[in-house]
């Protein structure tokens, strides 16, 4: 067998060779399930790990070569699931009591997607609690480790895909972003998150913590990797209404364009907040991107401050609805009682953590009689002015540029009891998912105690290309300053 | 018009709006591919949607669009871009604790129902929406969920489409609500929409009922659940009223609840006041999308809407110039046997003639009768020539529709039937009469009853030729 | 944003979602929620009276199925996962003070 380290690393490298023969899947798998073993027990990347079925799916893909068949532009890559992603007959618990030990009957759009490429589940990454957190501190199965410190957070909500990747436990992961939770995780963990624009790739399966803001998205090494994975991922699925029907164009085909050109927006009047080291790698990154031969434009975006209580309005709004069926009635967890209604109750106030709650009753109290217009109704038309902000930023600019996270991975237990204190982790991030568009975080570099720090590409509905073309540039300037050859 | 004077109970008047959700007769539910079928066994038509398993997402059936607009044109609605909401509340019989449904801006609005008098009910609205699954209460006592030890849940109709039609409060009498519902019946019957079945609930009628004296503002209203007959609603409304009235006399008030209908003691009960109505947090459905049908759309739906059983009875009404809302013309016209009426008179028949003797005599045929309309229509020539009376055309008709078809004119042959002279019918009915002194004594002093014995007496004389009618004129006028 | 949240208004909320909360989960929810009100209303500032809520983040319409059964999901595994079932049916405690 061989060492993880001859192995190719990226998703690309790995189908390549297990398509052309080179490697076999079971032994990439064997070698990052080794990785597992070794690490697991400190990072706790996983809700579960499947390496029985894994080892079967890799076998599936080695006999589809051999037969001389192509398995599929993923054969062979081992990929984590976060555990918000339906996989039928394997337990998806979004990390909550409420749903421990469910097994869904059916697949995610996603995994099916997946398996027909030939990649291969390992297992169902750790996240806060039905997706509502920013370091995975809020999981009912305890907290996930920073692969680079583990004294620190990995981010969150998707907190168990960004450390599997970076933990080399998978080649790449899925995480799902209602606010940021795959691009500040991505951030923190050093490396690569993508949100797409909203309706590109299917929710079907997705454990819904907010509808209109809910995008499944890929963690990777590198930028190709996510492109190869959205590639996979994206398009049009008549299961889920809101999917976009159009053919994407594919991404992993852009990469190679350059930025000449390119417009790259610095947001004048952004919010302050980040810290200084990442305040530095952003001025970086604009100084990278122009050297590269893209041209540097100041745009406004008023609205974009009013971002973070227009998301924590409508947000829990939807959570609180989308979150009612959990419910002890037809499966999950059920803490009986002598009436139905004393059986709702004990249920969900014993299956769901402090925090679920707390958003869940902040949401009910959005939409509730004598409420709904001063904050619900209020919230939605904050959302068109920050949409309607930054459509008009993107006349003059392709992509924009902002920290993905405020600051570096940060203690556990840094944000004390303070919600709001959390919640100011996606600062940069939620804007994004209010106006429904694409971004993505990129690693460029690290910032204080040497942790890795994310710049976020941001584009415009449907904006991928020109967002991918960046994150490779970023991805490019980063290697040569490392003196590693593309 | 004296007619609304008659209307008011002790100086009272009703005011009546009615609810009825109607299952659409499509082959799936409203946001998932299972089967939408009735009397199935529990929980096989099931999916993550209709579970509303985590992660499960509706997709709109179009067909239940196009049903739903059916109803909206056949109702006179505006059919309109329109979105769905999510109504939200805790029943175990609810999977996902919310229903989509249509609120600030349903499909139909603003349409009307004409009952068979002429009496217009506007309609408010027509929205689409989808069912709920089934709870059974065991333990306790019948069946009740008062003091039941548990419920089972069946979710074969969670998810099945629903049209709710929200009449306007233009109902003032019991029989007005009847009609109402039949009427409606009828029209979703003739445009396919749904099967409409009271009694297995795809037509399901919840009534909002309030009394005021005329002029004054609409009294504060009941809704009235549980109703499962034309009939029982009814009963319910003239019961409801009759007890809000006698509320109102002895210096009470109404309060706004919710009450069921008991058929078994014929009241109505408590069951829950509106006061502590759940909040339903109505917004957007984030899951869908709007749904816009295009005007070509609509013209299409309008285009193919079959005559409706108003202009159904209008047409063989005036055809054979009766009011539309006779019974014959009603019942001919709710069997579908109008078109064979009038292809009765285009074969030369006598329409007013035919149309009493289908509504007689094809109450078990279908809407097209195996009677060729010639043969009925040979049949009236016969009774407008008066070469048979109408004890006799009966009695052919009868043979005809037995063996589906025949010549009335051989029939009446072989039976004997020939045409009576007047004055040998006024000789039987002078034998009656003398055969029977006691019973022309009665009938002489005003006993009705004593009729049936002469004129049976002249028809066993006249070996059953006699023409009824004629006996009875005859007898009339010999008494004076 | 409305005024002050208090633990009252947190239990109406609570009660609305069926979560069950202690006097003291009460007061420290309220709390929680209040400060948060407050940094919300930062949004009190802007004048919406022209705009309208954006409710879509991309714009469809008219996404339809067709009207054709698919094979749904086996009954017996369903009821196997459910917390409990009975004569092919989910099982739940008497329904009171719902309806």
């Amino acid at each position: 067998m061989s060492s993880h380290a001859e192995l190719p690393r990226t998703a690309v490298g790995i189908a390549a060779a297990v398509r052309a023969g080179e490697v076999r899947a079971v032994d990439v798998l064997e070698a990052h399930l080794a990785e597992i073993d070794r690490r697991e027990h400190q990072v706790h990347a996983f809700n579960l790990v499947v390496a029985e079925q894994a080892r079967q799916a890799a076998a599936r893909v080695d006999a589809e070569v051999a037969a001389g068949r192509d398995p599929g532009p993923l054969a062979g890559v081992p990929v984590a699931l976060k555990d918000n992603m339906c996989t039928r007959g394997v337990p998806t618990t979004c990390s909550s009591k409420i749903l421990e030990g469910w097994k869904p009957p059916y697949d995610a759009t996603v995994v099916a997607k997946l398996a027909a490429a030939g990649a291969v589940a390992v297992g169902k990454t750790n996240l806060d609690e039905f997706a509502m957190g920013s370091s995975t501190e809020n999981s009912a199965f305890g907290p996930t480790r920073n692969p680079h410190d583990l004294g620190r957070v990995p981010g969150g909500s998707s907190g168990g895909s960004a450390a599997a990747v970076a933990a080399g436990f998978a080649a790449v992961s899925l995480g799902s972003d209602t606010g940021g939770s795959i691009r500040q995780p991505a951030a923190l963990c050093g490396v690569v998150g993508v949100k797409p624009t909203y309706g590109y790739v299917s929710r079907y399966g997705l454990i819904a913590f907010a509808s209109s803001l809910d995008q499944i998205g890929p963690f990777s090494h590198d930028v190709r990797d996510a492109a190869l994975l959205l590639d996979v991922i994206g398009g049009h699925d008549p299961m889920d209404s809101t999917s976009i029907p159009l053919a994407h164009p594919s991404l992993v085909d852009v990469l190679d364009r350059g930025v000449e050109g390119l417009r790259v927006g610095r947001i004048v009047d952004l919010p302050e907040g980040a810290d200084p080291d990442v305040q530095e790698r952003l001025e970086a990154a604009f100084d990278a991107l122009r050297a590269a031969g893209a041209a540097i434009v100041d745009v406004e975006v008023p609205a974009f401050g009013y971002a973070l209580t227009a998301y924590y309005l409508i947000a829990p709004a939807e959570a609180s609805s989308n979150l009612a069926r959990f419910d002890g009635v037809r499966f999950g967890m059920r803490v009986d009682a002598a009436d139905t209604n004393a059986m709702y109750m004990a249920t969900r106030s014993a299956g769901f953590g402090e925090e679920v709650q707390r958003r869940i009753m902040l949401g009910t109290y959005a939409l509730s009689a004598g409420y709904y217009d001063a904050c619900y109704g209020r919230a939605l038309k904050v959302r068109r002015l920050i949409h309607d902000d930054f459509e008009r930023a993107y006349r003059h600019a392709d992509v924009l540029l902002t920290p993905a996270s405020p600051s570096v991975a940060f203690p556990f237990g840094a944000k004390g009891d303070n919600p709001l204190a959390m919640y100011l982790c996606d600062l940069y991030t939620i804007p994004t998912n209010l106006a429904g568009h694409p971004a993505m975080s990129v690693p460029f570099g690290t910032g204080a105690d040497g942790l890795p720090v994310g710049v976020q590409v941001l584009a415009g509905t449907l904006g991928e290309v020109a967002m991918f073309r960046a994150g490779a540039a970023l991805e490019r300037a980063m290697d040569a300053a490392r003196g590693v050859s593309a | 018009m004296s007619e609304s004077q008659h209307d008011l109970i002790n100086g009272w008047e009703l005011v009546v709006g009615l609810e009825v959700h109607v299952e659409l007769a499509t082959a799936t539910k409203l946001f998932s591919a299972s089967a939408n079928r009735f009397g199935d066994a529990p929980n096989t038509h099931i999916d993550p949607v209709t579970l509303g398993l985590p992660g499960a997402l509706p997709v709109l059936n179009r067909q239940a669009v196009e049903l739903a607009m059916r109803i909206g044109a056949a109702l006179n609605c505006t059919i309109q871009p329109c979105t769905f909401h999510r109504k939200n509340y805790f029943y175990p019989d609810m999977p996902k604790a919310y229903q989509i449904s249509q609120y600030d801006q349903p499909l139909n609005i603003d349409g009307h129902l004409d009952l068979p008098d002429g009496t217009r009910i506007g309609v408010e609205r027509a929205h689409l929406e989808e069912d709920t699954g089934k709870s059974t209460h065991m333990g306790g006592t019948g069946g009740r969920i008062h003091g039941s030890d548990y419920s089972l849940i069946d979710f074969n109709r969670a998810g099945v489409p629903l049209v709710e039609i929200v009449s306007r409060p233009d109902i003032r009498t019991a029989e007005q609500a009847r009609q109402y519902v039949t009427e409606l019946r009828a029209v979703l019957l003739a445009v396919e929409a749904s099967d409409a079945k009271m009694e297995e609930g795809s037509m399901r009628v919840d009534a909002n009922v309030s009394v005021h004296r005329p002029g004054t503002p609409f009294g504060t209203r009941c809704e009235i659940k549980n109703v499962n007959s034309v009939r029982s609603l009814g009963r319910a409304i003239e019961y409801e009223a009759r007890r809000q009235i006698d509320l109102l006399e002895t210096g009470d008030t109404i309060r706004q609840e919710t009450r069921h209908w008991d058929e078994n003691d014929g009241r109505t009960h408590t069951l829950r006041s509106k006061e502590d109505a759940d909040d339903y947090r109505y917004f957007l459905e984030p899951d869908l999308v709007p749904l816009v049908p295009s005007p070509e759309w609509i013209a299409a739906v309008e285009a193919a809407l079959p005559l409706l059983p108003g202009a159904r009875r209008a047409r063989l009404a005036s055809a054979a110039g009766v009011v539309a809302h006779s019974e014959a013309v009603m019942s001919v016209v709710e069997r579908g046997q109008d078109d064979y009426v009038l292809a009765v008179a285009a074969a030369g028949g006598d329409i007013g003639r035919a149309l009493v003797h289908v509504k007689e005599a094809f109450a078990d045929e279908p809407a097209t009768p195996r009677v060729p309309p010639a043969d009925l229509a040979a049949l009236t020539t016969l009774e407008v020539s008066g070469a048979l009376t109408a004890t006799q055309a009966k009695a052919v008709l009868a043979e005809i529709v037995a063996n589906g078809g025949g010549d009335p004119a051989a029939i009446a042959a072989a039976k004997g039937f020939e045409a009576m002279d007047t004055g040998a019918l006024e000789a039987m009915v002078d034998q009656a009469i003398a055969d029977q002194p006691d019973a022309w004594a009665k009938f002489c002093a005003g006993e009705g009853k004593a009729m049936g014995a002469l004129v049976g007496a002249v028809m066993k004389l006249s070996q059953g030729k006699a023409d009824g009618k004629l006996v009875t004129a005859l007898l009339n006028a010999k008494k004076g | 944003m409305p005024e002050r949240i208090t633990p009252t208004d947190v239990a109406k909320v609570a009660r609305l979602a069926r979560l069950e909360l202690t006097p003291a989960q009460l007061e420290r929810a309220a709390g929680q929620l209040d400060g948060m009100l407050a940094h919300f209303a930062d949004m009190d500032a802007l004048d919406l009276s022209d705009v309208q809520p954006m409710t879509q983040p991309y714009p469809l319409q008219n996404v339809f199925r067709d009207d054709v059964v698919v094979e749904g999901l086996d009954r017996d595994e369903v009821l196997a996962a459910a917390p409990v079932a009975e004569d092919h049916r989910f099982r739940v405690p008497p329904i009171v003070g719902l309806d």
